[in-house]
């Protein structure tokens, strides 16, 4: 049920986004989701990768800081008032969202939200007990 | 029983045997050496005979060890004045080896040694490793670099000379020095604190756990280093790390090391006759002063060095050591006098950052420190690898690690200076001395 996301330290300068990328990309590793959230000098890279633990080992091996940390992905309808009923339903249960972002499915009328939750754990049984049941990455990966 | 034989046979190594000649003994010798040298500088070196003439001075004002201090300093200046061969005592006939600085500013500086200097040599870093309880049997890789730099030969010869197994690799090529230490059972390495650090993070990133493998101890010098990084160090893989001295225009290193006290490093005086001064005055200091250290080559056939002055910071440690070496010990070298950065008034020593830096928990002490002027005020930037360990994909949680670390250097420099993450690896890494400093201020 928890998704493993693979996040990279960049410097926020000129090339720096596109060399783990081109690693990656060099290593067949498909990129899902990306997303990248900036501060002035650097960034966070975060990513949802078709092989993330080959990405994480190739990524390391050649320098790059990065680490694999637990999302939770929640499909929703692809219309005005998706992701709104599901942040309803979230904050009626009161769990603090550290981060979020999404992206659209291709072949259907869906979409995908990727949180993370300062307690994964906990955010899992509160979805659950309100009835949004977050998707296995198997299922991600397909969509 | 296992544990306790090692000691005493460590303890016994023959080739230590001049580290504990009884005082009285060392003293006499030390005055006999004293009286030859400054004879011998006398004769063949024009540069000493004119210092002496213009004091008035011969080589029999020479009576007693004190007398030492009447006579005249040799600095880093004379040697680059006297290249190549200016200061040289024997005839280029005798001198078997040159080795000369790096000489990042204009002409290097060469040092010369015969076949008895190399022997001197070889026998003092031989004592030096005894006294890190290395032995015949050990297998010791060598990683300083090879070639003109003093570090890689003479750590060299000097493990050779105690019957240990030598692997030679030189420096760089982090990946191929880690697969020997591994294949070769490797125990024990000798190259500068910063180079290890570097191979203790590369082995993690290759799947290698440097706790793992039969290094049990680490001989580093050529750099200042801190007690944080020796922890870092000592943790991160599992060894007994030392702090070797020495300098080429002296001999390299071998000139003092640490024993398996590490409490200061003992000089081998029998061949190094050490002075602590005032670095203003140029008066000498009593013992546990902190001072500029001096030294004398008391054996020195080639290239004999009286009173050079070091420019490193330490003091002559009062009281013998709990190992029973005669030889007097030096406290750890923090800082030299001329590495001292002035910023907007405020004495920086780059040791105080790595301390600071080390004190937020997960910062290796990869860093750099940048100088520049902006509207005629210096400006320090110190770069900072970002580590796995510092790493988190909460922004919030970097920015938190960020924020310590400028906390920390705010609070040990007493100063604002700007901290910046930077990617890990993108701070360029010498093969052997870490490059600290880059002064941009007059650019």
């Amino acid at each position: 049920m928890k998704i493993k996301q693979l996040s990279i330290f960049v410097e926020n300068k000129p090339g720096h986004l596109a060399a783990p990328i081109r690693l990656l990309a060099a290593e067949g590793v498909d990129l899902r989701a990306l997303f990248l959230a900036d501060a002035r000098e650097y960034g966070v890279l975060r990513m949802i990768v078709s092989d993330c633990e080959r990405a994480l080992e190739r990524l390391t091996s050649q320098g790059f800081v990065a680490r694999l940390a637990d999302v939770l992905a929640i499909k929703v309808t692809d219309h005005p008032g998706g992701l709104a009923g599901v942040l309803a339903a979230l904050d009626a249960t009161g769990i603090d969202i550290d981060y979020m972002y999404a992206f659209p499915c291709r072949n259907a009328d869906q979409a995908v939200l990727l949180f993370s939750f300062a307690d994964v754990e906990a955010a899992i049984a509160r979805l659950q007990a309100a009835g949004i049941n977050p998707i296995a990455s198997d299922e991600l990966l397909k969509l | 029983m296992i544990a306790e034989l090692e000691t005493s046979m460590t303890d016994c190594n023959e080739v230590s045997a001049p580290d504990y000649r009884p005082l009285d003994e060392l003293r006499a010798l030390q005055l006999e050496r004293l009286r030859q040298i400054v004879t011998r500088s006398y004769q063949n070196v024009p540069l000493f005979r004119q210092r002496m003439v213009e004091r008035g001075l011969t080589p029999d004002v020479i009576r007693t060890l004190d007398d030492i201090a009447r006579l005249p300093f040799t600095v880093k200046a004379d040697l680059r004045d006297n290249y190549p061969f200016g200061l040289f005592a024997s005839p280029m006939s005798e001198v078997v080896r040159l080795h000369a600085s790096s000489g990042t500013t204009g002409k290097p500086i060469v040092v010369a040694y015969t076949q008895e200097d190399i022997a001197t040599w070889t026998s003092v870093v031989g004592r030096a490793l005894a006294g890190c309880g290395l032995h015949r049997g050990d297998v010791i890789q060598v990683s300083y670099g090879y070639g003109l730099f003093t570090g890689g030969l003479g750590a060299h010869y000097g493990a050779e000379g105690i019957g240990a197994t030598v692997v030679p690799t030189s420096g760089g090529h982090a990946d191929r020095q880690i697969m020997l230490m591994k294949d070769f059972g490797v125990t024990a390495l000798c190259c500068t604190p910063s180079y290890f650090i570097h191979l203790i993070e590369r082995a993690a990133e290759m799947g290698i756990d440097m706790k793992e493998l039969p290094i049990r101890a680490g001989v580093f010098g050529a750099e200042p280093w801190t007690d944080e990084m020796r922890r870092h160090i000592e943790q991160g893989a599992n060894i007994e790390a030392f702090d070797i001295y020495g300098l080429s225009e002296i001999i390299g290193p071998g000139v003092g090391c640490e024993c398996r006290r590490h409490t200061g490093l003992h000089i081998f005086e029998d061949h190094f006759y050490p002075e602590i001064i005032d670095p203003e005055t140029g008066e000498v200091l009593p013992e546990g002063a902190e001072g500029e250290l001096v030294l004398t080559t008391l054996s020195k056939q080639a290239m004999p060095m009286i009173r050079y002055r070091t420019r490193d910071i330490t003091c002559i440690l009062p009281g013998r050591c709990g190992c029973g070496r005669t030889m007097r010990r030096i406290g750890r070298i923090g800082r030299r006098s001329d590495d001292m950065l002035i910023l907007r008034g405020v004495n920086v020593f780059p040791s105080q950052i790595e301390t600071a830096l080390l004190q937020v928990e997960g910062a290796l002490p990869h860093y750099q420190i940048v100088l520049t002027r902006s509207q005629g005020l210096d400006q320090m930037e110190v770069q900072v690898e970002v580590t796995p360990n510092m790493f988190n994909d909460r922004m919030g949680a970097l920015q938190t690690v960020h924020a310590r670390l400028q906390a920390a250097l705010d609070r040990v420099l007493g100063i604002r200076v700007r901290v910046a993450l930077v990617e890990a690896h993108s701070i360029e890494r010498s093969e052997g001395k870490a490059k600290r400093v880059i002064d941009r201020r007059n650019q």
